[in-house]
């Protein structure tokens, strides 16, 4: 009998009195993604679910919090079963060459004590299984063993996401582009357990049906990894054309960055979110100067996190391509960003003069309207 | 105003009665047409019947009719079925992708193909073609009438010249746009391989026709079961073939005034169209221009954004080219190729007629881009 054995990352062991907390969401966050079939378990440090498939893995590893899944072969509590399961393993594995034996022994009554039982268990390996040598300091593998209610047996480890369980850490909303980038930060900060809640700028008729599809799909994909995810289409053209019409052209951009940022806290303040998200990266465009950064974040209250500012493009397409939204971002629909691009843009704007340009703009009213006509699209990964 | 479809050379919507054919054919006929026993031939009858009348309709025999899987392959078809290595091919720079595309990738593989110019009315100059005629001249493929502009191509002229200058070049028509429009007489005509397709003449999608001159052998381009006169191996696409002859048939009757409603609605926008400042038909009117498709450049406004203001209205168009041509593959060179700057290009929309469209949707389509243009227009930085 085969069952899935999964350990999450040791911060979540270190929480201290909170440590209950963080594991039961974990578990709760699991169960959403594979649904309510299983059997899950949690006992010492460890998570252990009754079934393994590929399939069931797969989900299981990109739970956020987890760091490792194998399958684990359950046998009686008898040194010949051990023996025989852990040989199994040790052939069907290629390409390995050393190994050692770890064990574990929770059930104190088990005859032999842990290192007993990797020294048996590793000779027997030895002698039934032909060109492996062990090596205790780096072995190719590790076979391990835990006696417990029955003795578990496993060899090869799939890794997990890592980070911290999802919505452990609040909630925060993605400004979600078409682009590689925003997907990668919202990914990111859903690592460190933030909930996440995406804003999308559509600006029809500028911007085509296509583009909107993008951004729900790069949603979606997103959605493997956080369960459920909200995204909130806004109705962006008016904005942008009246910032177009009313504001000189080297400042569009960061005007309608500083919209966007609005809009998104206005989103924040209805979805009790405490943070913003970006895709920024120090220095990328003439919109992420450093100047304009802080313009940008002048009107806000709410802490606007940056995953990416410290990254590289090339370390961002990486992630990107790791969480499979590489391929939906490039696709050439074009965004709310790229249609109206200045030809200079201002790549050191003062807060003063762009405060001055904007007061011929209707702020209250135009964010207002936006957020009336704001188009909620729910998308569902769970089972 | 319900629904305004004018964008009838992009696809067509299938008549009602080609709709119910397809699902009585999926429902009944639903036997392998190669098989032995009765429902095989019964099966094998639909075909035979639908082969019929495509052929009827442009005065062919029906063992001259192959059907494909569209116009796309009805293409490929002609052009990989006639060619062999170092064999010199002439076609237009205006062709569609189907067979731009598939020549670009023959020149790399030590094809010769030659690109006639077109003049601003997208037709070819009849002298530099017969030029480019020379002895190893296999192919020439022309289509017959322009998907985004509508001019029509000389063909018979075409064919003379072509005629005159070699006993060994084959001529293909790209009629795709030209079917259930022109009247299409293969005698007359005296092309060697036509290309058709069903979806644009209210037929359904995944179907279509290459016609070959009887006597003429081709390589086929998919190996298999011997099906299609041993041309296009596959089971039949038993529904799609038969909902062709249905909408063949249809289409059939009553045909020049089918034509003459289409002639009234062009001319009628064009009219409407008059009203306009900073617009631009790039279509070629008058005799060289089959009616059904119009393109017009609206100055200052992107083609993708005049289409989608129009989707707030209900009406359905396509710009000039395929998409957002960001992408080099997809890149429009029909318009250039007429002498259009880029912006021109850009601001291009195409919106094509079917008999089916009335007088009212036009005026109501005219009256949304009165609203429209001075939205769009407003800025323009």
């Amino acid at each position: 009998m085969n069952c899935m054995l999964v350990k999450y990352a040791s911060e979540i062991s270190l929480k201290g009195l909170n440590r209950r907390y963080f594991e039961d969401l974990l578990v709760t966050n699991i169960r959403k993604t594979i649904g309510n079939g299983y059997k899950i378990q949690k006992e010492s440090g460890r998570i252990y679910i009754n079934d393994y498939s590929e399939e069931l893995a797969d989900k299981v590893r990109k739970t956020f919090g987890i760091i490792g899944v194998t399958k684990a072969e359950i046998t009686e509590k008898e040194m010949d079963k051990i023996a025989e399961a852990a040989i199994g393993q040790m052939k069907q594995l290629k390409d390995v060459k050393t190994f050692k034996v770890e064990s574990k022994r929770s059930d104190k009554k088990f005859p032999l004590q842990s290192l007993e039982i990797s020294r048996e268990i590793g000779g027997m390996i030895l002698k039934n299984v032909e060109g492996l040598k062990v090596d205790v300091h780096s072995p190719d593998i590790v076979v391990n063993v835990e006696i417990r209610d029955k003795a578990y047996i496993y060899t090869k480890e799939l890794k997990g996401v890592a980070g911290m369980p999802y919505g452990s850490a609040g909630k925060g909303v993605l400004l979600l582009s078409g682009g590689i980038d925003s997907p990668v930060a919202g990914y990111m900060m859903a690592k460190r357990g933030l909930e996440l809640v995406c804003v999308y700028y559509h600006s029809h008729p500028y911007t085509s049906e296509r583009a909107k599809e993008k951004v729900v799909e790069l949603a979606r994909k997103l959605a493997v990894y956080t369960g459920s995810i909200k995204l909130y289409v806004a109705p962006f053209t008016e904005i942008q054309m009246q910032i177009i019409e009313k504001c000189k052209e080297n400042e569009l951009t960061i005007i309608m960055r500083r919209y966007m940022m609005q809009v998104a806290e206005a989103v924040a303040k209805k979805e009790n979110a405490l943070a913003l998200i970006t895709g920024e990266s120090l220095g990328q465009v003439a919109s992420q100067t450093l100047e304009s950064m802080l313009v940008t974040n002048s009107e806000l209250e709410l802490p606007v996190f940056r995953p990416l500012v410290g990254m590289d493009k090339i370390d961002i397409t990486v992630t990107a391509r790791e969480i499979d939204t590489f391929e939906t971002s490039i696709l050439p629909y074009e965004d709310c960003c790229t249609i109206f691009v200045p030809k200079h843009p201002k790549t050191r704007p003062r807060l003063d003069e762009i405060k001055k340009s904007e007061e011929v703009l209707d702020k209250e009213t135009l964010i207002a309207n936006c957020m009336a006509s704001m188009e909620i699209i729910k998308i569902n990964n769970l089972q | 105003m319900n629904l305004v479809y004018l964008d009838n050379s992009a696809t067509t919507k299938p008549y009602k009665e080609v709709i119910d054919e397809v699902a009585e054919c999926m429902e009944k006929y639903f036997a392998n047409p190669s098989s032995a026993h009765r429902l095989g031939v019964e099966a094998e009858k639909k075909i035979k019947a639908a082969r019929e009348k495509v052929a009827a309709f442009i005065k062919a025999k029906p063992q001259e009719i192959i059907f494909t899987s569209g116009g796309s392959e009805a293409n490929n078809m002609a052009v990989l079925g006639i060619v062999s290595k170092c064999d010199h091919i002439i076609t237009t720079r205006i062709e569609h992708p189907s067979i731009i595309r598939l020549l670009q990738d023959l020149e790399k593989d030590s094809f010769d193909v030659t690109y006639l110019d077109v003049d601003c009315y997208g037709i070819i100059n009849l002298e530099q073609l017969a030029k480019s005629i020379r002895e190893n001249t296999k192919l020439i493929s022309i289509m017959y009438v322009n998907n985004e502009l509508g001019s029509i191509q000389p063909i018979q002229e075409i064919v003379s010249i072509v005629r005159s200058k070699s006993k060994k070049a084959k001529v293909h028509i790209d009629a795709v746009q030209a079917l259930g429009k022109l009247n299409i007489n293969v005698r007359e005509l005296g092309a060697d391989l036509i290309s058709l397709s069903a979806h644009k003449v209210h037929g359904p999608k995944g179907v279509g026709a290459l016609y070959i001159k009887e006597g003429l052998r081709l390589r086929p381009l998919i190996a298999g079961g011997g099906q299609e006169y041993d041309l296009r191996s596959g089971t039949e696409n038993l529904p799609g073939i038969s909902g062709f002859g249905i909408s063949i048939g249809l289409l059939a009757q009553d045909f020049q005034n089918k034509q003459m409603q289409v002639r009234k609605l062009k001319e009628y926008f064009v009219e409407g169209l008059k009203d306009f400042d900073k617009i631009k038909i790039n279509s070629p009117l008058g005799e060289k221009h089959l009616d059904n498709i119009l393109n017009v450049s609206f100055e200052g406004v992107r083609g993708e954004v005049m289409l989608h203001s129009l989707e707030d209205y209900n009406i359905y168009v396509s710009t000039g080219s395929a998409c957002s041509a960001k992408k080099g593959a997809h890149k429009n060179y029909v318009l250039p190729a007429i002498g259009l700057d880029a912006m021109q290009a850009e601001g291009a929309i195409r919106f094509s007629f079917s008999y089916m469209n009335t007088i009212e949707e036009i005026d109501y389509t005219i009256d949304a881009i009165k609203k429209i243009l001075p939205f769009l227009r407003r800025i323009s930085k």
